[in-house]
């Protein structure tokens, strides 16, 4: 028998998200500064930021309420490349929950695969393009597959650490072609960031 | 690593972006308007009427006057405002787009970049559910950015003024949108950008240089945010790096001899007027060499990135089309065409 995962525990997942990003925010830019315009780290971190604060708003609501309110309150507040990324994540997460108060916390691996959906739905973005989606594809495999949380955040890590080997066709480093290699790609570094702090606080959900 | 940390004249970083708004709008409020609830929507006063095109650019700030200084009459009729470097999200494109639209659709244009392209497209997508048609056309004058057998891979920068202006001027003749469309696009592929960076540009929230490049070095083809270019060399005379601009653009553009071409000497942000004036001085040499016309030319900063140094020259192919559409007066908060 699984615990429950409520949409409070839904926001609180994603106010942990929001917390690591703004610990990561400048590492993050640096690491964007090396291939790109050096704000992801700001999007992501003020993006989560706003998202969480309104699920925790929601967090009366279902999982699919939460989930939304995330998904439009991180849109509108950056935009960029990772608003329109991680609000259709979102929307998808809020899709796989459905409106009910509570999921099987085993369930939530689900979120995980929906997120990853969303993100190359509507990037248009494949393994192996050198973007998020190198983290995102691994931990959802590895989610289907009912892997441990933390073989999830594994594959996750380990995947953002394979873009440096890989040569951009999507995205802003697309432009600069073998230049970025050995280096990681920002937007793979901070889904891994994400996907960790989303298994981390599930696991320890008793 | 040193923490040197741009001086900059800001509050703080976070306010950066509204900050400057309120001062645009306290500055030019005879011009523009920011509708109701949208304080990211700068919209033209008196462009937009009924049955116009309406013109919506936008794009992330830190970019001044691109894009909300090309707001007003003959010009856009709206521009939706990102965070510094940062594509806005839909909304502030949907509510520009509503408060500018006379009924005749609407036609978005702004820089192809990845996160613009989403955001745009969202905003495309929930104003067709409405019933206002918009259509897209894409910038991509920078042929730093991508090979000539992929344009459409390439990045939009500081030829976006003379792109806007023909597609304005369009709208503002009353021409239906599929004309307005056709013209953006022509437009767009007679504009050749390529530019050259001498010293990075810091965001305000962080004031830390986006990039390095040491003293005596520039970087050909640098993005307008920083986004590294063709290659890293040491700094040369301003005649020599014109000649390389303009042999890349020339090769590109392929005039023939008696064609008219109109020029954008833009500085990245702190590069001074008496430098652009110096590469001016040797690309109007080149245009003569090559046996071109000189129509017109623009000289200043049009497209920048904050405090980077560096400049870039555009040239724009006229034709019987854009020539009229490019003099065609327009009435802008940073940009005027006075009528003939």
């Amino acid at each position: 028998m699984s615990a429950e995962f409520s949409s409070a525990d839904l926001a609180e997942s994603l106010s942990r998200v929001a917390a690591v990003l703004a610990e990561h925010r400048d590492e993050l830019c640096r690491l964007d500064g090396v291939v790109g315009d050096g704000d992801h780290g700001l999007a992501m971190a003020d993006g989560f930021a706003a998202g969480a604060k309104a699920a925790q708003a929601a967090a009366g609501g279902t999982l699919a309420d939460v989930a939304n309110a995330a998904a439009k309150a991180l849109l509108n507040a950056v935009g960029a490349s990772s608003g329109p990324l991680y609000a259709t994540a979102l929307m998808r997460a809020g899709n796989a929950a459905g409106p009910r108060a509570s999921m099987p916390l085993d369930e939530t691996r689900q979120l995980i695969v929906a997120m990853c959906e969303g993100i190359v739905a509507r990037g248009k973005a494949a393994e192996g393009e050198r973007t998020m989606v190198d983290a995102w594809a691994p931990a959802a495999r590895a989610a289907v597959e009912g892997a441990a949380f933390a073989e999830i955040r594994a594959a996750a890590s380990k995947g953002a650490e394979a873009t440096k080997q890989m040569i951009a066709t999507k995205g802003r480093t697309s432009r600069l072609g073998e230049r970025a290699l050995g280096h990681i790609d920002p937007g793979a570094a901070s889904a891994a960031v994400v996907i960790d702090a989303l298994t981390q606080h599930w696991e320890s959900l008793p | 690593m040193s923490e040197h940390l741009t001086p900059k004249l800001i509050n703080a970083g976070a306010d950066a972006v509204d900050e400057m708004l309120e001062g645009v709008m306290a500055a030019h409020g005879d011009k523009l308007y920011r509708p109701e609830g949208s304080p990211r929507a700068v919209v033209a006063r008196h462009g937009p009427r009924a049955g116009k095109v309406a013109l919506v650019i936008g794009g992330g700030s830190g970019h001044e006057p691109t894009f909300l200084g090309f707001v007003g009459k003959g010009l856009a009729d709206a521009a939706a405002i990102g965070n510094v470097f940062a594509s806005p999200p839909p909304q502030p494109a949907i509510d520009a787009a509503i408060a500018a639209s006379g009924g005749a659709g609407v036609l978005f244009m702004y820089g192809n970049y990845a996160g613009d392209v989403m955001n745009f497209d969202m905003a495309s997508e929930m104003l067709g559910l409405e019933g206002v048609e918009a259509r897209t056309v894409l910038t991509t004058d920078d042929i730093a950015s991508a090979p000539h057998s992929e344009r459409e891979k390439r990045r939009g920068v500081a030829g976006n003024v003379f792109i806007f202006k023909c597609a304005g001027a369009a709208a503002d003749r009353m021409l239906p949108l599929a004309e307005v469309e056709r013209i953006a696009r022509h437009a767009n592929a007679r504009t050749f950008t390529l530019g050259v960076a001498l010293s990075p540009c810091s965001l305000p929230q962080t004031r830390r240089a986006n990039f390095e490049i040491k003293p005596g070095e520039m970087e050909i083809g640098m993005g307008i945010h920083g986004e590294p270019g063709m290659r890293r060399e040491t700094l040369r005379p301003a005649d020599a790096i014109v000649d390389e601009i303009m042999d890349a653009i020339l090769f590109e553009m392929e005039p023939k001899p008696g064609d008219r071409v109109a020029v954008l000497v833009n500085s990245l942000g702190s590069t001074p007027l008496m430098e652009l004036y110096i590469l001016h001085r040797r690309v109007a040499q080149r245009i003569a060499e090559a046996g071109l016309e000189l129509h017109s030319s623009l000289v200043g900063p049009y497209c920048t990135s904050m405090e980077m140094a560096g400049a870039s020259i555009t040239l724009m192919h006229l034709d019987g089309e854009l020539q009229p559409l490019l003099e065609h007066p327009c009435d802008c908060a940073m940009f005027q065409v006075a009528g003939k």
